[in-house]
C-alpha cells in the first residue's frame, strides 16, 4: 500500500541552495524506459569522483555513514531547472519518502507529489534549527505527521520543536489514501467530452 | 470585470474546479519526446487504458539525437532504445511522430510555432520545463513531469492550481549590441533563479512589443529559469504575420475567425496583478553568466560579485558555484579563455539566430584552438540555414552547421563538452555538468557567442561590430 502515514526517522542534511533537477540525477541517466532503479545514481556527479563508484567523494553527505535515514534536508529552492520526474524518482528509489526545505521548485513539487513523495516547505528557522539539530547529531529524530500537517523535530537536551506545514487538502487527501490524480481525471472522462462539444473548437 | 490575458485563457480551459482544490484544465496540444514519455506510455498500458485524444499530441525526436549522420542509425545503444520506443508507442497510439528523417523533425519546442501548431489562446502542455517558450504567442504553456505526462494522455486534462500573476513591463529602445536574451538573462540576474517561482509571467512594454517571435520565443523560453511556472506575451500583428500560412495555421474562414478570437486576448486596463516588475531597455548590456544557475549573470563589461556582495547564507553556494567554474569572486570575465562554442538549442536556435550570427562572422575567421557547434533547432531551419547559403558562410569562417536536436543543451547525444573545459552557449541553463560531466558554461546571446568563436575568448561583441 503506497498511502502516506507517519514517518519518524533520522534525516540527512544536504545544505546547499538551488540544487536542481540535473544534479539530483544527471541526464545521462534518463535514457531508461521505465522508472525503477533511479536511486543508484541520485546525486551521482555529487557522489562519485570522476563517475568512479569505487571513489566515493569525501564530504558529500550521502558518503557519511553518520547519515541515513527516510527524510530528506534541503536548502532553499530545491528541485529547479528541468521537469524530469526522474529526479524525484531517484529520491524516493534511494529511500526518502519525505523531502523538507524552506522552498522548492514548482514543477518539482508536483511531481514528488505524484510520487507519494512529501514535499513539506517549512520556516526558514525552522529549517535552520533542524540543520543544526541533525548536523551536531545524526541521531536526532524527526517526525512528519501527514493528518496532523506537523513536523516535529525531538530535541533531545530541551522540548520537542514542531512547526505546522501547508498542504492543499485534495493532496493530503490522496496521499493519505493512496489515490493519485488519474483516477480522479478519469471517473471524469464524460464530463470532459462534454466539455470539449461545448466550446468553440475551431482552432483544434 | 478587467481580466489579464492568462485569466481570459485559463477560464476557458476549466472543466471543473475542486472545492479547495486544484482545477481540473483542459489541454489543447500536448507535445512528446523521447526522453519523458517512455513511462508515461507504460503506465497507460499497465491501467489498460489508451490515449483519449492522439489527434492532440504531436512527438518528435530531439534530446537524445546526433547531430552528424542523422541518416544512420543511432550508435549509442540506449539513446537508440528510447528513440525506437517512443515510434512504436506512436505507432500503436496512433500519434503523429516528427522523427528522425522527417522533414518537420526539431526541437519540441522549434517545431510547435515553426509548423503553426502553437496558437493564440490555447493551453500547451510537455514534459519538458521549457514548454514555456510557446507562451510567446499568448498561450499558457507550461512543462510537466512523466506523470502528468500520463494524466494527458490518457485524459487530455490536468490538475492545476492557478499560479500568482506577475507583470514584467519592458520599456524602451535596446542598446546596441543587445539581443532579447540579453533582456531575460538580465531579468534573472535581478529576480534571481527562484524569484518567479509559484507565478504566471506576462511580458509587456515597448521593447518586448519591438521583438520578432523568435526574439520573443526566446524570452519566454527562459521564464522557468527564474522558478515561473509560464511566460507569455500578449498576441499582436507580429504573431499573426508570424502564424499566417504555416502549415498547420487556420485558413480561409478559418483564419478570420480564429483571428477575430485572438484580437480579445490581451490584458485589459486595470486587470490585477500580484506583483509587478518594470525594466528599462537602457540599462541591459550584453550578458553572460559566470556562475552554474541562471541567475548568476552579470553585463559583459561588469565583474563577478565580490565576496562581501553575497549574503552571508548564500556564499558557501556561491563560493562552491565559482570553485566549479574556476573563477574568482570580483574578477572581470572579458578576455577569458573559452574551449567550445556552442550556438543552438530551444532558446537560440531558430533561422534568426543563425540570420544574424552569419551575418557577424561574414568574412571572419574563428579563433584557431576554439570549437564551434551550431546546431539548427529543426530541419527546417536546417533547410532554409542551407538555402540562404549560411552554411557556406559559416564553413569559410571555419564552422560547422550540424543537424538538428537538441545536442549540447543537455549533452545526452555524443555532443559533450569535455571537463574542465570553458563552453559559451546560447543555450538556457549552466548548472554543473549540464553539457558533461564538470564542464564549465557561460551563457550568452548568439551574438556574444558568435564574437567569443572570433576572438577565442569572452568578448564585448559591440567592440566587434
Ligand atoms: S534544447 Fe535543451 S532546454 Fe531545449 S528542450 Fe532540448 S534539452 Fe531541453
Amino acid at each position: 500500500m503506497r498511502a502516506f502515514t507517519t514517518i519518524a526517522s533520522t534525516a540527512v542534511p544536504l545544505n546547499a541552495e538551488n540544487v536542481d533537477t540535473d544534479q539530483i540525477i544527471p541526464a545521462r541517466f534518463l535514457k531508461a524506459t521505465s522508472r525503477d532503479g533511479f536511486g543508484k545514481n541520485l546525486f551521482r556527479d555529487w557522489r562519485y569522483e570522476n563517475d568512479n563508484e569505487s571513489r566515493p567523494r569525501k564530504g558529500f553527505v550521502l558518503n557519511d555513514p553518520a547519515f541515513h535515514g527516510r527524510i530528506l534536508l534541503c536548502a532553499k529552492n530545491f528541485g529547479c531547472g528541468s521537469s524530469r520526474e526522474h529526479a524525484a524518482w531517484a529520491i524516493k528509489d534511494y529511500g526518502f519518502d519525505v523531502v523538507v526545505s524552506s522552498f522548492f521548485a514548482d514543477i518539482f513539487k508536483n511531481n514528488a507529489l505524484n510520487n507519494f513523495l512529501l514535499p513539506v516547505t517549512v520556516s526558514e528557522s525552522f529549517l535552520n534549527e533542524l540543520f543544526k539539530a541533525v548536523e551536531s547529531d545524526p541521531s536526532t529524530g524527526v517526525t512528519v505527521d501527514l493528518a496532523a500537517q506537523t513536523i516535529t523535530l525531538d530535541k533531545k537536551n530541551g522540548p520537542a520543536l514542531s512547526e505546522k506545514f501547508d498542504i492543499n487538502p485534495y493532496k493530503k487527501t490522496c496521499l493519505l489514501n493512496g489515490y493519485d490524480d488519474i483516477d480522479y481525471l478519469l471517473s471524469m472522462k464524460d464530463e470532459i467530452a462534454e466539455f470539449e462539444n461545448n466550446r468553440i473548437t475551431s482552432n483544434i | 470585470m478587467p481580466k489579464t490575458l492568462f485569466e481570459k485563457i485559463w477560464d476557458t480551459h476549466v472543466v471543473r474546479t475542486i472545492p479547495d482544490g486544484p482545477s481540473i484544465l483542459y489541454i489543447d496540444k500536448h507535445f512528446i519526446h523521447e526522453v519523458t514519455s517512455p513511462q508515461a506510455f507504460k503506465g497507460l498500458e499497465q491501467r489498460g487504458l489508451t490515449v483519449f485524444r492522439p489527434g492532440q499530441v504531436i512527438a518528435t525526436a530531439d534530446h537524445n539525437v546526433p547531430t552528424l549522420n542523422q541518416h544512420l542509425p543511432i550508435k549509442e545503444e540506449l539513446s537508440r532504445i528510447q528513440v525506437d520506443t517512443l515510434q512504436k508507442n506512436c505507432a500503436k497510439f496512433g500519434i503523429e511522430l516528427y522523427g528522425l528523417g522527417h522533414p518537420f523533425q526539431g526541437i519540441v519546442h522549434v517545431i510547435g510555432p515553426e509548423l503553426g501548431i502553437t496558437q493564440p489562446g490555447m493551453t500547451i502542455v510537455c514534459g519538458d520545463s521549457h514548454t514555456s517558450t510557446h507562451g510567446a504567442f499568448g498561450t499558457i504553456a507550461f512543462g510537466i513531469g512523466t506523470s502528468e505526462v500520463e494524466m494527458a494522455l490518457a485524459t487530455q486534462c490536468l490538475m492545476q492550481h492557478k499560479p500568482k500573476l506577475m507583470r514584467i513591463n519592458v520599456e524602451g529602445k535596446l542598446n546596441k549590441g543587445v539581443l532579447s536574451k540579453d533582456i531575460i538573462l538580465y531579468i534573472i540576474s535581478k529576480i534571481s533563479a527562484s524569484g518567479a517561482t509559484g507565478y504566471a509571467l506576462e511580458y509587456a512594454g515597448s521593447a518586448i512589443r519591438s521583438l520578432s517571435m523568435e526574439a520573443r520565443m526566446t524570452i519566454c523560453n527562459m521564464s522557468i529559469e527564474m522558478g515561473a511556472r509560464c511566460g507569455m506575451i500578449a498576441p499582436d500583428e507580429t504573431t499573426f504575420h508570424y502564424i499566417k500560412g504555416r502549415p498547420f495555421a487556420p485558413q480561409g474562414g478559418d483564419w478570420d475567425n480564429a483571428l477575430a478570437r485572438w484580437k480579445t486576448l490581451f490584458t485589459d486596463e486595470g486587470a490585477w496583478f500580484d506583483r509587478e516588475l518594470n525594466v528599462e531597455s537602457s540599462d541591459i548590456e550584453p550578458m553572460i553568466t559566470y556562475g552554474t544557475n541562471p541567475g548568476m549573470g552579470i553585463g559583459i563589461s561588469g565583474h563577478i560579485p565580490g565576496m562581501q556582495e553575497i549574503e552571508e547564507r548564500e556564499k558557501s553556494s556561491f563560493e562552491k558555484s565559482l570553485h566549479y567554474m574556476g573563477l574568482e569572486a570580483g574578477a572581470g570575465i572579458k578576455g577569458k579563455k573559452v574551449d567550445y562554442v556552442f550556438i543552438g538549442s530551444c532558446t537560440n536556435s531558430r533561422i534568426e539566430d543563425l540570420r544574424m550570427v552569419a551575418a557577424f562572422v561574414k568574412g571572419k575567421q574563428k579563433a584557431a584552438d576554439v570549437q564551434v557547434w551550431i546546431v539548427p533547432g529543426s530541419k527546417q531551419v536546417e533547410q532554409q540555414a542551407r538555402a540562404e547559403g549560411i552554411d557556406k558562410i559559416f564553413e569559410d569562417a571555419g564552422f560547422l552547421l550540424r543537424q538538428p536536436g537538441c545536442s549540447a543543451c543537455l549533452g545526452m547525444n555524443e555532443d559533450k563538452i569535455p571537463a574542465g573545459k570553458y563552453c559559451i552557449s546560447t543555450s538556457n541553463r549552466n548548472f554543473e555538468g549540464r553539457q558533461g560531466p564538470n564542464a564549465r558554461t557561460f551563457l550568452a546571446s548568439p551574438l556574444t557567442a558568435a564574437a567569443a568563436a572570433i576572438t577565442g575568448s569572452v568578448s564585448d561583441v559591440r567592440e566587434l561590430m
